[in-house]
């Protein structure tokens, strides 16, 4: 209680006295009690492993010889981290740069709209869900079967949607009136002529296949100066037809392509059939010509594209990494966006700039700090990826999407126990922190000074 | 005259001002098409994963999940049900929350602490102290790994609680304390005069100044460290068995994606619906603390 009266009778404006020489035991346990919980958590779980690592990576996968820089040989000669360290060459190549190409899109093109925070919100959102839900998620997404993976049937409406997609995926010919292959296509051997009727007989077709829109086939009637023809499904259930004949119950296949080819075999007219199976080139000249069904008709369905085969692994877990981020990047940049001054935009529009040499010359260099700031964080990111890895590949494909923190934790986790390349692998990771650790020390000194 | 000009022209015609925006409105259309576009097609995985949760697994075989998206009547909670009753993913779900809550205090408490004194109280080595937390803020998860697995069977500390809380709240703590540090150093330097002039210990202006003081920080912290505990999925993977959090947990059962869907995609989507929800509420602070930490 007297310090208290001490200290209101020094006079305002001067500095409090140093304090009373018994308190020097005071004064450096007083920080001591302030940091010891802290530098105990760091000291034990951070920088005492970190040091252990350091050392255990200079001995063998059992701990019980010293092999100098073996495991770090490795890193660069065994197949599964060659292919790790070209994944996370890609990774660093690749996707920190769209990251932050997609934020910096989102963020300029939201800011001025009215809704932006919804839509804000939506992008933003994948952030705050574990990337292992997040692998989830995109395994359903990349299933391969277009009728279970949204991903490939969008691609299958769209292909639909431009009718590269045939009718049929196999069929052939009912009779010896026609040859050749899916392929090709079959031709008529026996050449007709304008007047004449084509009847263009099919078997072996997949009766999931045939269209839902068709109806029993009808014999064409014969057409003065064009011809007709008819391609149709040549087999009634029961067997009681008669090849190469248009009989009761069988029915005809709209939307089959069908090629008019004359005598030199070049493809002169073509025609889609009705629902009957009918067709008719009208006007043909008088000459020798050759009905084919073509091969668009038997287009192969989509079987759907291989998302997490070894191929197109990378690539899919890529797309859902910036799927994750690209929320962080824009939030981060539309916040850079928002602190440039107005009038700095305003004065370059009255002085005639366009909008595009605004953006050019002047929002993005005075945004690139902070697009420094978001490339930089998805570096590392990047760097560090493990949990996607593991949530979206499949076992089979797992070796040709790793990383090097992924090969991290398989080498010494999955069973294999090999805690010499393991430690080597995690100090790798570290040692290509380096430039990112002096920048922040740089950057936290210059802040203080 | 001029002012008569004036005078007659600052009135705003509102017909001529709505017909003016209509048109800017219209001008930007599709722009604004554009971007509703890309927000329904970054709904779409998640919602995919929130349908398929819902359908039970005959109906799943059926065909894609958008096919269910009009008949809400196929929708069931069957897979929740059955997921609450599989005692593996309670547990693990339990072990989340308690790991969550441990490692959300703990490290924010002791680096308060220590960012305290790093920023008010003046003693010996202090700029090279803050100087090394900067440094650690970049050591990677798998620096500590093999050593801590090795240390915690030693301790009995592996496979427990604790043992997981502790390891959280170690890496969290060069982050936290740089982040509270840079906040704490921006109270200004009168009001802490003030309160020690009136005699107030430092322990006193810890918890009665600094701590009120420094909420929006610690929220932000709070929330950052919530969601990043809660997804984790290395550190429960390597240091833990039988009492795994939830990811690591269900992490197993990705071996036979395609038939167990009806067990991964509810615990998935559950596994977001905390996360999600703290998003939403405290969405502010999320973004604040991001801002703050982009130096990560």
């Amino acid at each position: 209680m007297s310090s208290t009266g001490v200290r209101v009778e020094f006079p305002a404006g001067e500095a409090p006295p140093p304090p009373p020489k018994a308190s020097l035991l005071r004064r450096s346990l007083l920080p001591l009690s302030f940091l010891g919980p802290a530098l105990l958590l760091l000291g034990v779980w951070v920088i005492y492993p970190m040091v252990a690592t350091m050392y255990r990576s200079l001995f063998n996968d059992r701990g019980t010889e010293f092999v100098w820089f073996d495991n770090y040989e490795l890193i660069f000669t065994e197949e599964r981290l060659q292919t790790a360290l070209k994944n996370n060459a890609l990774w660093v190549l690749i996707v920190p740069a769209a990251v932050t190409a997609v934020g910096l899109i989102f963020a300029v093109l939201t800011e001025r709209i009215v809704w932006s925070t919804a839509f804000k919100i939506s992008v933003f959102m994948p952030l705050a869900i574990s990337l292992f839900a997040v692998g989830v998620i995109w395994r359903i997404m990349y299933q391969q079967d277009p009728d279970r993976g949204a991903v490939n049937a969008g691609i299958a409406a769209i292909k639909g949607e431009f009718g590269s997609e045939g009718v049929l995926s196999q069929a052939s010919p009912s009779t010896d009136d026609l040859e050749g292959s899916i392929a090709q296509g079959f031709e008529q051997k026996q050449a007709v002529q304008p007047g004449d009727e084509a009847l263009l007989g099919l078997t072996a077709i997949r009766v999931p296949e045939i269209p839902e829109d068709a109806v029993q086939a009808v014999q064409p009637e014969p057409l003065q100066g064009g011809i007709t023809g008819v391609v149709w499904r040549d087999f009634t259930p029961g067997g009681r037809g008669t090849e190469g004949e248009v009989d009761r119950g069988e029915l005809g296949i709209p939307g089959a392509t069908v090629e008019l080819r004359d005598s030199s075999g070049d493809t002169v007219d073509d025609a889609k059939t009705e629902p009957d199976g009918t067709f008719a080139f009208e006007d043909v000249e008088d000459g020798e010509y050759r009905v084919a069904v073509a091969s668009t008709t038997f287009a192969a369905p989509f079987k759907g594209v291989n998302w997490l085969g070894e191929d197109l692994i990378t690539p899919s877990i890529m797309f859902a990494f910036i799927w994750v981020n690209a929320g962080f990047a824009m939030v981060i940049t539309a916040a850079g966006l928002a602190s440039i001054p107005r009038d700095t935009l305003e004065a370059a529009r009255t002085d005639g700039a366009s909008e595009w040499q605004v953006f050019r010359r002047i929002t993005i260099p005075l945004l690139a700090p902070v697009l420094t700031v978001v490339f930089v964080t998805q570096i590392i990111g990047v760097l560090k990826l493990f949990d996607l890895i593991l949530s979206i590949a499949p076992g089979s494909t797992q070796d040709d999407a790793a990383t090097l923190a992924f090969v991290q934790w398989q080498v010494s986790f999955s069973g294999q126990n090999r805690f010499g390349l393991g430690s080597a692998i995690a100090t790798f990771i570290l040692i290509l922190f380096i430039p990112f650790l002096i920048v922040n020390i740089r950057r936290f000194r210059a802040d203080t000074t | 005259m001029a002012t008569v000009d004036t005078t007659v022209e600052t009135p705003v015609d509102p017909d001529t001002r709505l017909s003016a925006r209509i048109l800017r409105v219209l001008g930007r259309t599709p722009i604004h098409i554009v971007l509703v576009l890309i927000a329904i097609f970054w709904l779409i995985p998640t919602t995919g994963l929130f349908i398929t949760s819902l359908l039970t697994p005959s109906d799943a075989a059926q065909g894609g999940w958008w096919t269910f998206v009009t008949k809400p009547s196929t929708w069931t909670l069957e897979n929740y049900a059955n997921m609450f009753d599989n005692e593996g993913i309670t547990h693990a779900l339990w072990v989340t929350v308690l790991v969550t809550i441990g490692a959300t205090i703990v490290p924010i408490l002791v680096a308060a602490l220590a960012a305290y004194a790093l920023a008010w109280i003046e003693f010996p080595g202090r700029d090279w102290l803050f100087l090394l937390v900067v440094g650690l803020l970049l050591v990677p998860i798998q620096m500590a790994l093999i050593p801590i697995f090795r240390l915690y069977n030693n301790l009995n500390l592996f496979d427990t609680v604790p043992g997981l809380i502790l390891f959280h709240s170690a890496f969290a703590l060069p982050f936290a304390i740089f982040l509270l540090r840079n906040f704490f150093v921006g109270i200004p330097r009168d009001l802490m005069e003030a309160a020690r002039i009136d005699g107030a210990s430092e322990w006193r202006l810890f918890f009665k100044v600094v701590l009120p003081l420094g909420l929006p920080a610690i929220a932000s912290l709070a929330i950052l460290q919530v969601l990043f505990v809660w997804n984790d999925l290395l550190v429960g993977l390597v240091l833990a068995q039988q009492n795994q959090p939830i990811a690591p947990a269900i992490a197993g059962q990705l071996r036979q994606f395609g038939s167990n869907l009806d067990v991964l995609a509810p615990a998935s989507f559950f596994s977001a619906i905390i996360p999600l929800t703290i998003f939403a509420l405290f969405q502010r602070y999320f973004v604040q603390g991001l801002l703050a930490g982009s130096v990560k």
